[in-house]
């Protein structure tokens, strides 16, 4: 359970708001549960929903609604590649679509092994560094910006390596 | 909303309407409709569906004086908004100017419904709301004849979500309005839905468990504005246009709930015709357009297979179907064989008029009509109860509420809801129970007691009100005491008495208390102000006003007395098995009922009764308001109106009963109860325009809740009215007996197993299961690990049941709820240890 | 300009660091405000300065401070880090080169607002950036220059990071409150506005983090010169987020009234590859297309003087579109970005959105027919005028330019109606 595992982060959430507006607390003890689970699970939801003394229906409806929160387990790392206009216009559908065809999968799909899902994504304010994509990890969100096939294959490569060596 | 009026003109025609109102429901007052969607009367305006956009304009100023700029007609020139306006979301303001038929403002709407059909199914053949859906209407009324959109492109999604087992969502038909998660947020106190997902792909979905947790989860079908929200009890039941809709009145609880019965002749029930669905109508005094979830589903038990339609007469030891003259006949030699030693016992579930009838014949044999419902009060409602012209849904700040020793939410929903509602508005909600209820959130003062001190309780907040000195050995400390300050302080009082954990002794105490606080702080005679005694049944103080009163000394004491039982509407073997011996010997006994039930079965003559919605007569409702119902099937088999049958009984006696009707049966009662006097049926049956307007060409508006044209009823007038010098006098509650073990408290649960109940299977998954429920420490000590099995020691039986741990009970105490398949009468003290 | 007064750090790099800020006036300005100055007369400094908003909005920063409902509190600043528009990466540079000033910025129009407390409303996706501001906040409770009884007054501030959950909606203010409180990121009503009743029900003042990052410069050196930059209604520095094709995007901190021409081909070196410009998106993808005429390449980037072109500036991230672009391939991107972005409030923008994007989207697989154009600009019209919010209003203007400028674009996919 959150509430036992991480005692001290949740306070230190929690105390950045007013008491009585402890819903305020939602999205980072979303986090919190999404980099415990993997993802947003039901049972998550009613574990958020309890710590905030809110029907789970609150926080659930929150999921779906952001994109960067995730209902269903999907790969360990998601590369989410920005094929917006700014990038767009300096070749990232390209770039996209060349980081899936290597990895063979589908936009959207996860590699064999669930390391890796490929997503597309709305502007990440890295217009000038295209293309370019963030990776979320479990720790967090990391930038890759001026990315080419080879940098990015690069880097999935080091992720997999990561991934033997734990 | 100010007293203040503003003028402003809509469509060239001048209104007035007080400050703070809506340019939308302006427009409605005035007759002029503005259609919308997401807005409805009864929740806060959000502006979402746009449906309601108008023109506006407003006195053009100038900017360096800020004086209205004049025309050269002396007129103030009027300047218009640059945009379409959103009329839910716009008040009105002195000299506005609203066009709402201008060609702007219809091509706008025509364009928000062309956006709200893009993705709208073609399912109107199948779908359940055709002929009263607020889309088809508009579409009719505001929308282009033919859409650009291209078929391909429709968003397609879940078509039959369950949302709970009661509630069915229907994604496609949706037209995002909110209507339903604002309703639950705001109205219903369970803010179990919510929008998931983001843009098109937006979605309604609950996260309860069981899904869709509320009592109140059916109005969201009444005020969603299309077919998106269905019930399983309905669901591809009839078409709108076919039914026949009669008003009746809910039996479930004493809230009165007014209701609309909508029926059809069906081939499958052999030409008859039957209840296709419960809808609410509107009487916005007693539940403004809603009804609960128990009124709205559980009705099958009126229509079911298991009903008694014959006569049966105990002959060489079997019941045996007969005709009506010989069951008559036979009952009436048993009656007359006991002479004086009669004994009637009926409860709140039948109506006035059956009551009236029933102690009528019982005083006339020289016998008693007992009341099986076994909480006091009913005279002190009589003379202080709530006030001609009660409305709760006015009280607010300045206002108190006390609830004592009642669960509200279990026992009265509509009531729960109204209270937390003026608790919103600011009214001071005082809350006294031994155990945390779905009060407490909405209360400024919680007072917690033990179970055997509810009584003691009210008589120390009278001790701190009145200082008197034979109270003292009643006061209470601090929480008890500012919750006393703000019961005097209140402008207007309200008390709602229950009788939670309370021996009928013990509740005379209480409610004597009550009243005499009431009195004590001059909250009596007059509207928003008086005692409310919260019944177990829908017409228990019918009863009382009837002159039923509970037995005194026991119920088994007052049958062991009897000759001969006559019992009407109440299972007292059922309630309490040990009373099967009162049955087992010579006495004879009649049973009068709707169901063949444990009482019945040590009977020697029963007879077949007719449900409410068969037959029509009146309920008096816990706020002592008359109402009427109507009959709207035929009765089943050779079922019998409760009084039809006692006057065929009575007649067999030589005693002459009102026999013509059973409005003529009223007029009697008319004449010989003075709270009664010069109503009638015809009084009954008034009623006035009420807002807001709903159903029929409104029902874009306010939902698809029925108009009243059948009467609001009438508020009898408490004794108290005219005469404010009344007194009440308080007695000290009984010392409790016995006191080894764990003190069982049977509470109420809405959605319990009885007959009235069971009968709705789709409330199967709902129903609340027989376990103990206990403390946490309690639990700890006995070695409960959640959901074992125990052993229930109760006056000498053995029942096993699960037991659970939960917050908010007091140790010492066990709770069990009524009607469960577990029969407890009062509190007592029991054991309780683990199955071996 | 021969400094930076926003990009500091590309004049000295090590910015970023307390120790060096603090050598560079840093913190001056705050301090002068809390120990000698009184709010208000810091909200007329600002007023004077016309320090307007660099959301996008260009709402006087000082004339919405002034709304806030005198006698409530407590008072909330939020500074919105929700950067999501296409083309727009100023704020995430200040954040990342300059974050000292940035948070200065903060507890400056905090002290004025007389506010407590602040959050940083950081879009998700700055992750990485929003620990490292935490880390920097610390920093400065440990300096004294944040936390209680600040320079020994009764006045103190606690700054908090929140990060938002990926959702360009939430870069409206009011949305940005709902999703602060734990609702979901739709707008809000107004009346109320955020400085009556804002986060928490309590007055607000929600500021663009380019906009707060102007305040220690315009405090330490006066409003008067900071009226000498830029125009006469639109004062100050701007950072102008310069992307597509051009050789060299990034972030150009220039004087209100550059032109177009001046940014793009003197600093941003022009189109690459040699190609000829086609179009200009002036205000990321919620404004009008400009076509490429020297009309348009010659107007000043101002609040004021490129609406006289028939766009607007908005958050000034222009996207400069070469002839390679196929107008109705643009059209498809943005489009698809606010069907992606759009809360589903309200009808018109839900419905209007998704409806568009489809048509566009049919255009694009060569589905389309030629009625379609003039459908996709009745759709965008519906929708306009009836939006609840910006976002669908704002959805239209690239569709609706675009069809009006390069209609050929568009017929060229439609042909037949194949």
């Amino acid at each position: 359970m959150l509430v036992d595992k991480y005692p001290k982060e949740i306070d230190r959430i929690l105390n950045k708001f007013p008491p009585e507006r402890k819903r305020a607390a939602t999205l980072p003890l979303l986090y919190l549960a999404q980099r415990e689970y993997g993802h947003v699970s039901k049972e998550a939801i009613r574990e958020v929903a309890g710590i905030l003394d809110v029907d789970p229906t609150q926080v659930g409806g929150l999921v779906g609604f952001y994109t960067l929160l995730h209902s269903k387990p999907g790969g360990k790392y998601r590369i989410q590649v920005c094929t917006d206009l700014p990038c767009a216009l300096r070749g990232a559908e390209k770039f996209a679509e060349e980081l899936c065809d290597n990895l063979q999968i589908k936009m959207g799909e996860t590699t064999d092994d669930g390391l890796i899902t490929v997503e597309e994504v709305k502007c990440l304010a890295g217009c000038d560094k295209a293309p370019m994509f963030q990776l979320q990890a479990p720790d967090g969100i990391h930038y890759f910006e001026n990315q080419d096939l080879e940098s990015a294959m690069e880097l999935i490569e080091e992720l997999r390596q990561r991934g033997n060596d734990a | 909303m100010s007293e203040e009026l503003v003028r402003l003109k809509i469509d060239d025609i001048d209104i007035r309407v007080p400050k703070g109102t809506k340019v939308v429901d302006a427009a409605k007052r005035a007759g002029i409709d503005i259609p919308v969607f997401c807005h409805h009367p009864k929740i806060e305006a959000v502006g979402m569906c746009r449906m309601c956009l108008v023109e506006i304009g407003t006195p053009k100023r100038d900017r360096s004086t800020g004086e209205k700029v004049l025309d050269e007609g002396g007129q103030p020139q009027i300047e218009f908004w640059p945009k379409l306006e959103t009329s839910c979301t716009t008040p009105v303001s002195e000299g506005m100017v609203v066009k709402v038929s201008s060609d702007k403002a219809k091509e706008g709407r025509k364009q928000i419904l062309e956006f709200l059909l893009t993705s709208h199914p073609l399912d109107c053949p199948i779908c359940d709301k055709g002929g009263e859906c607020s889309l088809q209407d508009l579409t009719m009324g505001h929308g282009s004849g033919e859409s650009h959109f291209l078929l391909d492109d429709k968003k397609h999604q879940d078509k039959h979500v369950q949302l709970g087992d009661l509630i069915v969502l229907d994604r496609e038909r949706c037209v995002q309005c909110a209507r339903c998660i604002r309703f639950q947020k705001e109205v219903a106190g369970d803010p179990v839905l919510a929008f998931a997902e983001r843009g098109r792909d937006i979605e309604i979905v609950t996260f309860s468990d069981p899904g869709f947790d509320s009592y109140f989860s059916g109005n969201t079908t009444d005020i969603c504005p299309v077919g998106a929200l269905t019930t399983v009890d309905f669901r591809f039941g009839a078409r709108s246009w076919e039914m026949g809709a009669i008003a009746s009145i809910c039996t479930h609880c004493p809230v009165g709930c007014n209701l609309m019965l909508n029926t059809r002749r069906e081939a499958s029930a052999n030409g008859r015709h039957v209840i296709k669905r419960v809808m609410p109508r509107q009487n916005e005094r007693v539940n403004e357009i809603w009804i609960c979830d128990k009124g709205r589903f559980a009705h099958h038990f009126a229509t079911s297979d298991e009903r008694l339609t014959k006569p049966l007469v105990r002959i060489d030891g079997k019941l045996v179907k007969t005709s009506w003259k010989k069951a008559l006949e036979h009952a009436a030699e048993g009656l007359k064989a006991a002479g004086e030693g009669v004994v009637g016992l009926a409860s709140g579930r039948v109506s006035n008029e059956d009551l009236f009838s029933f102690h009528t014949l019982l005083k006339s044999l020289g016998g008693r009509a007992i009341l099986s419902d076994p909480q006091a009060g009913g005279e002190l409602v009589q003379q202080v109860g709530v006030g001609q012209g009660t409305d709760l849904g006015a009280l607010g700040a300045g206002d108190a509420i006390l609830v004592i020793a009642s669960d509200l939410h279990e026992e009265a929903p509509i009531w729960w809801q109204r209270v937390i509602g003026a608790a919103k508005r600011g009214a001071t909600l005082v809350v006294a129970n031994a155990r945390k209820t779905r009060l407490d959130e909405y209360a400024g003062h919680i007072v917690r007691y033990r179970y055997q001190e509810a009584a003691r309780t009210g008589l120390g907040l009278l001790q701190a009100i009145t200082g008197a000195k034979d109270l003292l050995k009643f006061a209470g400390d601090e929480p008890l005491k500012s919750a006393a300050k703000a019961l005097t302080e209140a402008e207007n009082l309200v008390i709602f008495c229950g009788v939670e954990g309370l021996t009928y002794a013990e509740s005379k105490s209480l409610s004597e208390a009550c009243a005499a606080i009431l009195v004590e702080t001059k909250n009596v005679g007059r509207a928003q102000n008086g005692l409310i005694a919260v019944w177990p049944k829908g017409n228990t103080q019918g009863a009382w006003d009837m002159g039923l009163r509970p037995a005194e000394g026991g119920l088994e004491n007052a049958l062991a007395e009897a000759k001969a039982v006559y019992i009407m509407a109440v299972d007292p073997v059922g309630d309490d098995p040990d009373l099967a011996e009162s049955f087992s010997g010579d006495r004879f006994l009649v049973v009068q009922d709707l169901f063949m039930t444990p009482t019945a079965e040590f009977a020697d003559v029963v007879f077949p009764a007719e449900s409410f919605v068969e037959r029509e007569g009146t309920f008096t409702s816990g706020e002592r308001r008359v109402q009427r119902f109507y009959p709207a099937v035929k009765a089943l088999g050779e079922a019998k109106a409760d009084w039809r049958i006692i006057t065929s009984l009575a007649a067999g006696l030589d005693i002459e009963l009102e026999d013509s009707s059973a409005a003529a049966v009223f007029l009697r009662i008319a004449e010989e109860t003075e709270a009664y006097a010069e109503k009638s049926y015809q009084s009954l049956a008034e009623f006035v325009e009420q807002w807001p307007p709903v159903g029929e060409e409104d029902l874009y508006f306010g939902g698809t809740t029925f108009k009243n044209r059948q009467g609001l009823g009438v508020q009898l007038a408490p004794t108290a009215e005219k005469d404010r010098s009344i007194k009440i006098q308080w007695s000290a509650p009984p010392e409790f007996k016995g006191k080894k073990g764990y003190l069982l408290v049977p509470v109420v649960e809405l959605y319990n197993r009885g007959a009235t109940v069971m009968p709705s299977e789709i409330l199967y998954s709902r129903l609340a299961s027989p376990v103990l429920r206990m403390s946490l420490k309690d639990a700890k000590s006995i070695g409960i690990i959640q959901g074992v099995q125990v052993e229930l020691l109760i006056d000498g039986r053995s029942e096993e049941l699960q037991a659970i741990a939960e917050e908010g009970i007091p140790e010492g105490v066990v709770l069990l709820g009524r009607g469960l398949g577990v029969p407890i009468a009062e509190p007592q003290y029991v054991e309780v240890r683990l199955k071996a | 300009m021969p400094e930076h007064i926003l990009l500091r750090h590309r004049d000295i790099p090590e910015i970023a660091d307390l120790d060096v800020y603090l050598k560079h006036d840093g913190f001056k300005a705050f301090e002068d405000v809390v120990t000698n100055q009184a709010p208000e007369r810091v909200i007329e400094t600002v007023k004077t300065a016309n320090l307007r908003g660099r959301g996008g909005a260009g709402f006087p920063a000082g004339v919405k401070w002034s709304f806030l409902t005198p006698g409530v509190f407590p008072r909330y600043v939020v500074a919105n880090a929700d950067e999501s528009e296409p083309g727009t990466f100023k704020d995430r540079e200040i954040m990342e080169g300059n974050p000292y000033q940035f948070l200065e910025g903060v507890a400056i129009c905090s002290y004025a607002a007389q506010a407590n407390t602040a959050y940083i409303y950081c879009r998700g996706e700055f992750w990485d950036l929003a620990h490292e501001l935490e880390d920097k906040i610390e920093a400065l409770h440990k300096h004294g220059l944040l936390g209680e009884g600040l320079f020994d007054t009764e006045y103190s501030l606690r700054i908090y990071v929140h990060l938002g959950a990926g959702a360009y909606i939430c870069g409206e203010e009011t949305a940005l409150l709902s999703s602060m409180e734990g609702e979901l990121g739709q707008p809000r009503l107004r009346p109320p506005f955020p400085a009556a009743e804002g986060l928490f029900a309590k007055p607000t003042v929600v500021n663009n983090v380019e906009t707060l990052t102007n305040l220690p410069p315009i405090i330490n050196q006066g409003a008067d010169w900071y009226r000498s930059i830029g125009t006469e209604k639109s004062t100050g520095p701007k950072i102008f987020s310069l992307s597509g094709h051009v050789e060299r995007p990034g972030n150009y901190e220039l004087p209100f009234g550059t032109t177009f021409r001046e940014l793009i081909f003197e600093h941003g070196g022009g189109i690459r590859d040699g190609k000829a410009i086609k179009g200009i998106l002036p205000a990321g993808a919620s404004a009008p297309l400009l076509p490429a005429t020297d009309e348009v390449l010659d107007t000043p980037m101002d609040y004021e003087s490129v609406p006289k072109v028939g766009s607007q500036l908005g958050s000034a991230s222009i996207i400069v579109l070469d002839e390679t672009v196929d107008i109705a391939w643009m059209s498809y991107k943005t489009t698809s970005f606010f069907k992606h972005e759009s809360c589903g409030k309200c009808a018109p923008c839900r419905e209007g959105t998704y409806w568009m994007y489809h048509i566009l989207n049919r255009i694009q697989n060569g589905n389309g027919a030629p009625e379609d154009i003039d459908l996709l600009n009745r759709v965008a019209l519906g929708i306009q005028g009836k939006c609840f919010c910006a976002l669908g209003e704002f959805s239209i203007t690239p569709v609706v330019a675009g069809i009006e400028h390069f209609r050929s674009d568009f017929e060229a996919l439609t042909g037949d109606g194949k």
